[in-house]
């Protein structure tokens, strides 16, 4: 079981915090969850530096904050040309990155539209990399400059329609927002939690067994 | 004219919005900074540049975004870039004129927490969101805006964590040779330059960096700032009142907001 979780932040969309994320931080439920905390711009650097088969990055970070003194993997480096102190920050190298993007073709290349974030770092950065897409196509056509992953640094290529759900994939369906604000009531008792997580996740078989659990309508199907 | 009737939240959203310039490249945080950056640019800031940190440079958001990640921030944005690309070209290498921040807490500096209240660090009684972009949006733009309702639980004396620093500790925290609160700042911008609350303004006092009331919103009193404030406030012997919004302010905030709540399926930011 994983209990070493890397966060930058926890949040619902539009909604505010997460009740399952704060009552194992505040509580220990269901276990005591061990956490390492940095900024985005230091995630960002990390990523790019496990990417970049290098063993930290540098940023001009967390000036007089005091995230540092609570995580190892944030310390100072001073620049050999200047002088100035900087932060270091070590790499990150996942054994797995789990991303969901448009499309794929039949190869196994991968485009990704719309807001990139970390995607691209984060398949850089990680051992093996899984990428669930909308959908798979014969010819990926992205446009000149695209963001497209080379099928020979993917691990496995899977077609799950509405895979980013309840968020949204640009150009296919939007975020369901009423899911997200329902969430906040779902997740806040752990009872109504574990019923939810029961009824959805652990009996049903696979992610066509989870949208077939939802109530009819809440996801607009693939367009 | 007859007075319009307002809540303290719409008043502290337009007495933000109103600072914001058509020339200026803003750095927003989602909720009451992208209400007050987007009520700007509906109303005398059109051209206003808006970056989000997912890396939606030059956003023009129809309606108020739930995330930083909304596909409408992408659809109308200038360019996207990823996030390191964003944090290192845009943010880092000081390119923000102004970095608009929310907080859960402040102190007198002009630090944030956002981090954890009580307890330990591994065992706090409240664990807040995080960080975030903050840390560096706090140290690297030319001046950051704060914008949070004033209370005792939220302006505090000492924070039990900075997450992402002001003026740290004041002029104690500068150089000896010091004497301005610029000495004490963080790092090559001017630091925190307004906190903007439902109640009023306060701006750091130019010697000690320690925020100073300098406006208050009509309505509210002294009294009332006062008692909403954790540490002994100082006031400015100028305190100004804050001009109450106009029907055009008031039309174009409700507009946005109705709007946003016409697209997103129902009331998300707080008004």
């Amino acid at each position: 079981m994983c209990n070493q979780t890397r966060i930058f932040l926890g949040g619902n969309p539009g909604v505010g915090s997460l009740h399952r994320f704060r009552d194992a931080i505040q509580h220990g439920w269901p276990i005591p969850l061990e956490i390492e905390e940095h900024s985005h711009a230091d995630m960002a650097a990390r990523y790019q530096a496990g990417a970049s088969g290098l063993p930290f990055a540098v940023l001009r970070g967390y000036v007089g904050s005091d995230i540092p003194k609570y995580n190892r993997s944030i310390s100072s480096v001073v620049c050999p040309f200047t002088g100035e102190v900087l932060t270091a920050t070590r790499a990150l190298i996942p054994d797995v990155a789990i991303i969901h993007a448009q499309k794929a073709d039949r190869k196994g290349n991968v485009l990704i539209q719309g807001i990139l974030g970390i995607q691209k770092e984060a398949v850089l950065a990680s051992k093996r990399v899984i990428v669930t897409v909308e959908e798979i196509v014969d010819r990926l056509a992205a446009p000149l400059n695209a963001c497209v992953i080379p099928s020979w640094v993917v691990t496995y290529v899977s077609e799950v329609p509405g895979g980013a759900y309840p968020s949204y994939a640009h150009g296919y369906y939007q975020r369901d927002n009423g899911f997200c604000r329902a969430w906040d009531e779902i997740s806040r008792d752990r009872v109504t939690f574990l019923q939810w997580m029961r009824e959805h996740i652990l009996d049903t078989e696979d992610f066509a067994g989870f949208r077939s659990s939802l109530p009819q309508g809440t996801m607009v199907s693939n367009a | 004219m007859p007075e319009l009737a307002y809540t303290s939240i719409e008043i502290m959203t337009i007495a933000a919005a109103r600072r914001l310039a058509n020339s200026m490249v803003c750095f927003v945080g989602i909720g009451m900074p992208s209400a007050a950056a987007n009520l700007a640019r509906n109303l005398h800031a059109p051209d206003v540049v808006l970056i989000y940190e997912s890396g939606t440079i030059g956003a023009k958001p129809s309606v108020l975004p739930l995330s930083i990640g909304d596909g409408e921030l992408a659809e109308t944005a200038d360019g996207i870039v990823s996030v390191p690309e964003l944090f290192r070209y845009w943010l880092q290498s000081g390119r923000v004129d102004v970095g608009f921040l929310g907080a859960a807490q402040i102190d007198k500096y002009g630090n944030i927490n956002t981090t954890m209240i009580g307890g330990t660090y591994a065992s706090p009684q409240v664990r807040l969101p995080g960080a975030g972009g903050a840390p560096e949006i706090a140290t690297a733009s030319k001046e950051v805006w704060i914008i949070l309702k004033q209370s005792k639980r939220t302006f505090v004396e000492k924070l039990h964590f900075i997450t992402s620093a002001g003026f740290r500790q004041g002029q104690s925290s500068a150089p000896k040779s010091a004497d301005t609160a610029a000495d004490c700042r963080p790092t090559r911008g001017r630091g925190p330059t307004i906190v903007i609350t439902d109640l009023g303004i306060l701006i750091p006092d130019p010697t000690t960096g320690e925020f100073t009331l300098s406006g208050i919103h009509p309505g509210a009193s002294l009294e009332q700032v006062r008692a909403a404030t954790g540490w002994d406030l100082k006031v400015f012997p100028h305190l100004e009142t804050t001009p109450p919004p106009t029907a055009v302010e008031l039309a174009a905030l409700r507009d946005l907001h109705a709007r946003t709540d016409a697209a997103h399926g129902s009331s998300i930011a707080e008004r």
